[in-house]
């Protein structure tokens, strides 16, 4: 396999993988989050604004770390530096 | 893909991409709505339907910033509801066929964070004075004050980044979804991006909101009354 090749081979496998990994840790936290803003809403329903608000910015933050994964398996895909930078080496 | 890359026509030698001209046309849209419904304002309880609209979305705006900061909403309004009113807009027009939105591109959501980072500073020192705002880099201890600078950064970039990512990505599983599957899913996974949509404009807004009222109050140590909450102090980063 060529360079071309490789780099090609290596960034759609770990492109996977981040997104695979990367949306696990994100997706349990979140899941934790939402069933104690449900048991809370539960137990006060005078205070659902609040905890819903406080909600969706903590959901924000988890889930910014999920975005990065997506964006970094975005950029091996779409616009990936090494692909360009071989592809130039073999005059394409 | 990237509506950056998508050069519309040529101004004078100078290209206008996709999301310069549909930046534009969510602001004429903005702008042109709001004059058209602020013309023939009513006082009384006989009001046009847009002009009930509108007061929703302005009442519920103020009733949202009072209670994230505690304090009067006037001097944010103009501000943060900007921003909320800007991003709502341009991603509910997504499900216009053809419509690029330019919360989609990062140039348009570094813009945005850039304008909150700039802000932040503006209203605190406004609020509490040069110094006093100054000396909240060295809170608690001025170890601190790397760990503070660098969270300003940091959470800026998340602002744009959080965005960019979650527009860019519901306008690209919908095109990839209109490659591959018939028109149900694709329309599916259009709805659930009205809803993403509206929660990121919300959360840019509120995030903004949060960041500046931490820089525009004071930080005593103020015992809170009775069955009030302390204000909500803001996570570096994220």
């Amino acid at each position: 396999m060529d360079n071309l090749g490789l780099v090609a081979a290596v960034s759609i496998a770990v492109s996977g993988l981040t997104i695979a990994v990367g949306s696990i840790g994100p997706a349990l936290g979140e899941g934790r989050a939402v069933a104690q803003a449900l048991g809370a809403i539960a137990q006060q329903p005078d205070e659902a604004n609040t905890i819903t608000r406080t909600l969706f910015v903590g959901l924000a933050m988890v889930e910014s770390t999920a975005i990065y994964c997506f964006v970094v398996a975005m950029i091996l895909i779409f616009a990936n530096p090494f692909w360009d930078y071989f592809l130039s080496r073999a005059g394409g | 893909m990237n509506p950056d890359q998508v050069v519309l026509w040529y101004l004078h030698g100078v290209p206008v991409n996709a999301t310069v001209f549909f930046t534009w046309v969510v602001m004429v849209f903005l702008v042109v709505g709001s004059w058209l419904v602020t013309r023939r304002l009513s006082h009384g309880p006989e009001m046009g339907r847009w002009q009930n609209l509108l007061e929703v979305v302005v009442t519920g705006m103020r009733d949202q910033i009072r209670q994230v900061t505690r304090q009067d909403p006037g001097d944010y309004l103009p501000f943060v509801g900007t921003l909320f009113l800007f991003i709502a807009v341009s991603n509910l027009l997504a499900v216009v066929p053809g419509f690029h939105p330019p919360t989609g591109s990062l140039s348009t959501t570094a813009a945005l964070a850039m304008a909150v980072f700039v802000a932040v500073p503006v209203f605190g020192v406004a609020r509490q004075g040069l110094w006093a705002y100054l000396a909240q880099y060295l809170k608690p201890t001025p170890f601190m004050l790397p760990f503070n600078v660098i969270g300003e950064l940091s959470r800026t970039l998340a602002l744009a980044v959080r965005l960019y990512g979650n527009i860019m990505s519901g306008v690209v599983i919908g095109a990839i979804l209109l490659g591959v599957a018939p028109f149900f899913f694709p329309v599916l996974m259009q709805l659930l991006g009205l809803l993403t949509g509206l929660i990121q404009a919300y959360i840019f807004a509120v995030l903004a909101m949060v960041y500046i009222a931490s820089a525009a109050t004071a930080h005593r140590r103020t015992v809170a009354k009775e069955g009030e909450a302390p204000a909500p102090r803001p996570s570096q980063g994220g």
